[in-house]
């Protein structure tokens, strides 16, 4: 049903995001394509994959930016993002047919595609580009936070978790219920400072972002020791026999 | 927003019929105009005509247009849905309203009332259209007050022209009062229309890049976060790197930049052909009189608004700015 639950259960199942350990290797993407490219949306469409002009269909898209500070420093910030699984998710109200819809028992939005009309409105509803239109099948397709691979009982617990959480190299994302206040992902939220995207648009997304720890300050090179500089003028045969003799 | 064609034909010809039929409706009401079968004929033919041409041309951009009664369903919630119940619960008034015009030749006492609630059916659906662009609020050009009045006037201004080329056929004595209101229309509509450009342009939007990416607590985004990235400071956020080398569905459906480039003209365009040119033609109909000059100034004024509406319709759609367009290298939306 289009109306969002009335009665949404205690759990929220959702992604928490470490944007300082992200470090933009798409494995996330590729390992979402894998596994979702048999899964509950499957097929997601490539057309033209090998010609000049490919396209298809992806549940999670890593932009990269860049913050320039007013000190004219500035970092890299590598921005994995995909489906929100939003409380108040205007892609379910939208939708005209019931395609569209969240589930009470844990906050997953999905789409059936069996009642998808393929009217679009859904994407033009969703601030985040969440929803990608497969042309081949003529319906929407989004992140299903790997409904099929998280519940499943064919897998061991610990591969329980979407396929983007179980891929990354580098631990930066975090999968769990952000309606459980002692989880662990909301344990990493209240320490982190994780925050939610663009609260302006009113969608109250479940996902998180963890922001980029400080940048920390070089460190000064500790007393005592003798300046680099003062063996820099020194000639080739001169500084190896200092090499040598100060190990 | 990509201007689809089918939908820039649905909304430009539906408003157009419904706002003929509602016309039709108001001024048999008024028992202003003759319970004339062949009047009918035209007059019902056209706006029901323009009605269906519509909504069907909205079906083609469907990935399955034979689901398209499922969209009868989500009322509760969804303006597309409302829109299309209304769509189709409008046919029952003004079908029985044309019957009785055209076959028993009446369109006063019941049939008056009939009339008046297909008018009524009319104004909800053109409403419940234009709901479901001022209903999103990712996309500031649509989510303000001014998308509703503009979608009904130009709605009533364009059925009004039409109207005006029937009264102007049939050389109705009615023909010259309701010349002076399609002017008041004309002038209502257009002004309508600079309002909300000008609106467009002196509002901004809510969100921005760093509220986008929660990065670089600048206004409009969040505050410093604790340990936040910009390690206390302000920030500027900027795409670095886009996700993907090619264009997806994202870019083509809502990363549509072409207008805004020519907007300026094309908005010329839309005030002259739309709204300029039938107030002179309607003019100029009043002013000669005698049939044959009368009939094809009424012509003209439709062939201009079709024109001009149809161009005012692909910039509501060309000019839109969707906030996904911030994660693709736009700073505010």
């Amino acid at each position: 049903m289009t109306s969002l639950p009335r009665n949404p259960g205690p759990v929220k199942l959702g992604l928490v995001i470490d944007l300082d350990i992200c470090v933009g290797c798409h494995a996330c993407a590729v390992n979402c394509k894998e596994w979702n490219a048999s899964g509950h949306s499957a097929p997601l469409t490539d057309s033209d994959p090998y010609g000049a002009d490919p396209s298809g269909v992806w549940f999670n898209r890593i932009h990269t930016f860049e913050v320039v500070q007013d000190d004219g420093n500035s970092r890299t910030v590598h921005f994995p993002k995909s489906c929100l699984h939003c409380e108040e998710a205007p892609c379910v109200t939208v939708c005209p047919t019931g395609a569209s819809y969240k589930r009470a028992e844990d906050g997953i939005v999905l789409v059936n595609a069996e009642a998808c009309i393929g009217c679009k409105l859904c994407s033009w509803a969703c601030p985040y580009g969440a929803r990608e239109y497969d042309a081949d099948a003529g319906v929407m397709k989004k992140c299903t936070l790997c409904v099929d691979k998280i519940y499943n009982e064919n897998l061991e617990p610990r591969s329980r978790v979407p396929a983007c959480v179980s891929t990354c190299p580098a631990g930066a994302r975090h999968f769990g219920d952000l309606g459980d206040a002692d989880s662990e992902v909301s344990r990493l939220v209240a320490e982190r400072g994780g925050y939610e995207l663009m609260p302006e648009q009113g969608c109250k997304p479940v996902n998180r972002y963890l922001p980029p720890r400080p940048k920390q300050a070089p460190e000064p090179p500790p007393a005592g020791e003798a300046p680099a500089a003062e063996v820099a003028p020194a000639g080739l045969l001169a500084r190896w026999v200092d090499r040598m003799l100060s190990h | 927003m990509h201007p689809a064609k089918s939908v820039i034909l649905f909304t430009t010809a539906s408003g157009a019929g419904y706002g003929l039929l509602a016309w039709l409706g108001v001024l048999a009401a008024l028992g202003l105009l003759p319970a004339e079968r062949w009047l009918g004929v035209a007059g019902f033919g056209i706006g029901l005509g323009l009605v269906v041409l519509g909504l069907l041309s909205s079906t083609f951009h469907l990935g399955h247009p034979e689901r398209a009664w499922r969209a009868l369903s989500q009322w509760r919630s969804s303006w597309l849905s409302r829109e299309g119940v209304a769509a189709v619960v409008t046919f029952l008034p003004v079908g029985i309203f044309a019957l009785l015009w055209v076959v028993a030749q009446t369109n006063s006492g019941a049939a008056a009332a009939v009339g008046l609630l297909a008018s009524v059916c009319c104004a909800v659906t053109v409403a419940c259209t234009a709901m479901i662009y001022a209903s999103l609020r990712t996309i500031r050009a649509w989510s303000n007050a001014w998308t509703l009045p503009a979608y009904l006037a130009l709605s009533a201004f364009s059925g009004a022209l039409l109207m005006n080329l029937l009264l102007q056929l049939w050389g109705l004595p009615l023909a010259r009062a309701f010349g002076w209101a399609v002017l008041v229309l004309a002038v209502l509509s257009g002004a309508i229309k600079l309002g909300y450009w000008r609106s467009l342009a002196s509002q901004e939007g809510a969100s921005t890049a760093e509220s986008a990416t929660g990065l670089g607590g600048a206004p409009g985004g969040r505050g410093g976060s604790p340990g936040g990235g910009s390690g206390g400071g302000q920030g500027r956020v900027r795409l670095l790197e886009a996700p993907h080398s090619e264009s997806n569905y994202l870019l083509q459906e809502m990363g549509f930049r072409i207008a805004r480039k020519h907007a300026a003209k094309l908005r010329r365009i839309a005030l002259v052909a739309g709204f300029l040119l039938p107030i002179v033609c309607v003019i100029l109909g009043l002013a000669l009189g005698g049939a044959v000059p009368a009939v094809l100034a009424a012509l003209a004024a439709v062939a201009a608004m079709a024109l001009g509406l149809a161009v005012e319709r692909w910039l509501f759609f060309a000019e839109a700015k969707h906030v996904v367009t911030l994660y693709y290298g736009e700073s505010r939306a």
